[in-house]
């Protein structure tokens, strides 16, 4: 999640910046001054907001490129891949984000289809309920789980449930932490494809679908689905993200996910984990840029 | 291409506390162009839903050629449709979308790809069948839309307000070419409007609707000259509401004795029906009647005129003679003779003008 705020915020204090202006322009008269104030404003208003993201992360490169009577190094990057764990808490993150993705756009997108077109009513309670886990601390949330995941009587040992708990803990794929993600990560899919399914009218191409012959399945394949592209594209990102930076939930449940591993490594190696940090920023947003360029050109193309 | 008879048994169906159809009955012809006309409300939209299976009816059948499909779902039936929004598939452009439902068939793409362009053609976009909806006007996307209606051969085509989000001058042209297509192609077509002179100038016949029911079914110069009801007199056209004295097979209205057409009321006291193109107006100083608005339509300007009884009469008198009737003017009025319809004295009393009917 840390990676996302750099992200968002510019955008929203930009708003901010602009939201002004129309406030002030209220006589025509002054408007040449209060452009050019609300220019200056605006410049303020963007300095201070580059200075308090980029401030950490410089002093996070300095700190990665600066070894004490050494001067200028890039070694803490080089170590990076050769560190113990890298690669396997990187490829289980991934892995945990590529299948949550999956699970939550499974569950959303028939959830938000059929309730736009057969029961309307009951769009705010679905709304609620997808809200619903931003609401509930992490730390709530895991403590619920690993009191489920740690209830186990012996005379249960042998039963199937018994085994798809301890199956669902395996440390190589925890489908419990998927599961646990689905569920976050579930506020953010649902409003991403509420959004997508509020720009097309869903009825509308369904029911002109249906006219020319396509079975139910026929219409979400290959009407609603290929319009939604942008948006499932987003409520992917969104995804991803959340998995890439959640630590509380994996770290109480003891799973070594790539922000484990960062915090595991920092206690022994600073530098390299900082140079970690700032290297998982890059590559969250280089997945940033790929998905929303994919978003664009369908967007362009429809 | 052969066409279907549609029939509507007794259908119902309400939407919470409204009724939306109230035991519509109806048949539709062969090859045959129906309006369902009718005010917002009147259920024209749910009978048409219900032919094309996006509506179930609570009671009631649909049948077509004898067969009943009032349960067959949408997917399987025989009919095409054009919707009031526009239905492209924003993701593919205008030669996929009129193949679509040859897709869903799985057609070869060669025989498809060479159907679209042939339905292209028909009308009237050979050249657009590479471009995204998004890249259409409005009048092209119902066009292509038309085409992909027309695309699976289906025996009935439904017309749900195609051209009510289209601007005025692209809604005559394609209304005509629709028209022209269909009698070309002979297929059975029903066509939902709340837009009276689209359906008198489209359909074979008009079925006005009200209250989920049939007011009356028939031709459009029918049913302008001789309206069942007083509300389909109303809906249909603009109607004077004068009073008159019967006599016998007369009726005397403003001072005039006009033979009454159809039956003629018990009660002496009697509303005589009149559209405002059959009010004769000449200005005339020591008239009766003084115009109190006057709006001009181009073609026709629509008076209202206030008589010294207090009765208001809408006439129309041709838009070169607007400025000879400004209001203000006295003018004296008459009617055209030939046969009136007379209808019992209604509660609104006598000075019954109608609302202009393009609001509705």
């Amino acid at each position: 999640m840390a990676s996302l705020t750099p992200q968002v915020t510019p955008q929203v204090t930009t708003q901010a910046a602009t939201g002004t202006a129309p406030a002030r322009g209220g006589r025509p008269r002054q408007r040449g001054a209060t452009a050019a104030r609300s220019r200056v404003w605006r410049g303020v208003v963007l300095v201070l907001a580059a200075v308090y993201f980029l401030v950490p992360l410089i002093a996070s490169f300095v700190f990665t490129v600066k070894v004490p009577d050494q001067g200028f190094s890039l070694d803490a990057y080089g170590q990076i891949f050769s560190a113990e764990g890298f690669g396997g808490s990187l490829l289980l993150s991934l892995g945990l984000g590529v299948a949550t993705i999956v699970l939550v756009l499974l569950l959303t997108l028939p959830a938000a289809v059929a309730v736009r077109l057969g029961a309307p009513r009951l769009r705010p309670v679905l709304e609620v309920v997808c809200t619903l886990p931003l609401v509930v601390p992490p730390i709530t949330f895991v403590a619920g789980i690993s009191t489920v995941l740690r209830w186990g009587p012996d005379y249960l040992a042998t039963t199937p449930l018994y085994q798809t708990i301890i199956a669902v803990q395996n440390p190589d794929f925890p489908v419990v932490l998927v599961l646990a993600y689905v569920v976050l990560a579930l506020p953010f899919a649902y409003r991403s494809l509420d959004a997508g399914l509020g720009a097309i009218d869903v009825r509308t191409l369904s029911e002109a679908a249906r006219n020319l012959g396509a079975s139910w399945p026929h219409v979400l394949l290959r009407v609603i689905i290929p319009n939604m592209r942008s948006a499932m594209a987003s409520a992917s990102f969104l995804t991803l993200a959340l998995v890439l930076g959640e630590f509380t939930i994996a770290r109480l449940l003891s799973f070594e996910t790539f922000p484990n591993w960062i915090y595991r490594i920092s206690g022994s190696q600073a530098q390299v984990s900082v140079a970690v940090s700032v290297f998982s920023l890059l590559i969250t947003w280089l997945l940033l840029l790929a998905l929303s360029s994919a978003g664009a050109r369908q967007r362009s193309g429809s | 291409m052969n066409s279907a008879r549609v029939e509507f048994r007794g259908l119902r169906r309400r939407f919470g506390s409204t009724v939306a159809l109230d035991g519509l009955d109806l048949t539709v012809e062969p090859g045959e162009l129906i309006a369902l006309l009718g005010p917002s409300g009147c259920g024209k939209t749910t009978a048409l839903r219900c032919l094309a299976g996006f509506e179930q009816p609570d009671e009631g059948e649909v049948l077509v050629d004898g067969a009943d499909i009032t349960r067959v779902p949408a997917n399987r039936r025989d009919a095409g449709m054009v919707f009031q929004s526009y239905s492209l598939f924003p993701n593919l452009n205008a030669r996929d979308n009129v193949s679509f439902g040859m897709r869903v068939r799985k057609a070869p793409a060669a025989k498809r790809h060479a159907r679209a362009q042939e339905l292209l053609e028909l009308v009237g976009l050979p050249s657009v069948g590479d471009r995204y909806p998004h890249q259409l006007s409005g009048g092209q996307q119902q066009r292509v839309a038309l085409a992909r209606a027309l695309a699976l051969e289906p025996r009935v085509l439904l017309l749900d307000e195609p051209l009510s989000a289209l601007d005025a001058k692209v809604r005559v042209t394609l209304r005509e070419e629709i028209r022209r297509l269909q009698l070309s192609l002979g297929i059975t077509t029903i066509f939902v409007t709340h837009d009276q002179e689209e359906a008198l100038s489209m359909a074979d016949r008009v079925a006005v609707l009200r209250d989920g029911r049939l007011e009356q079914v028939a031709d459009p110069a029918t049913l302008y000259d001789r309206p069942a009801t007083a509300f389909v007199a109303e809906f249909v056209g603009a109607m004077n509401h004068l009073p008159g004295l019967v006599s016998g097979d007369g009726v005397t209205v403003l001072g005039q004795t006009l033979p009454v057409e159809g039956p003629s009321p018990d009660a002496a006291q009697a509303d005589v029906l009149v559209r405002p193109e059959a009010v004769l107006v000449t200005p005339d100083a020591e008239g009766d009647g003084i115009v109190m608005v006057s709006s001009f339509r181009g073609s026709t300007a629509r008076l209202r005129i206030r008589l010294g009884d207090g009765t208001e009469v809408l006439a129309d008198v041709p838009g070169h003679d607007s400025a000879r009737f400004a209001p203000g003017t006295a003018v004296r009025i008459g009617l055209v003779e030939r046969p009136v319809l007379v209808s019992a004295r209604s509660e609104t009393g006598a000075a019954a003008a109608v609302p202009e009917p393009d609001v509705v």
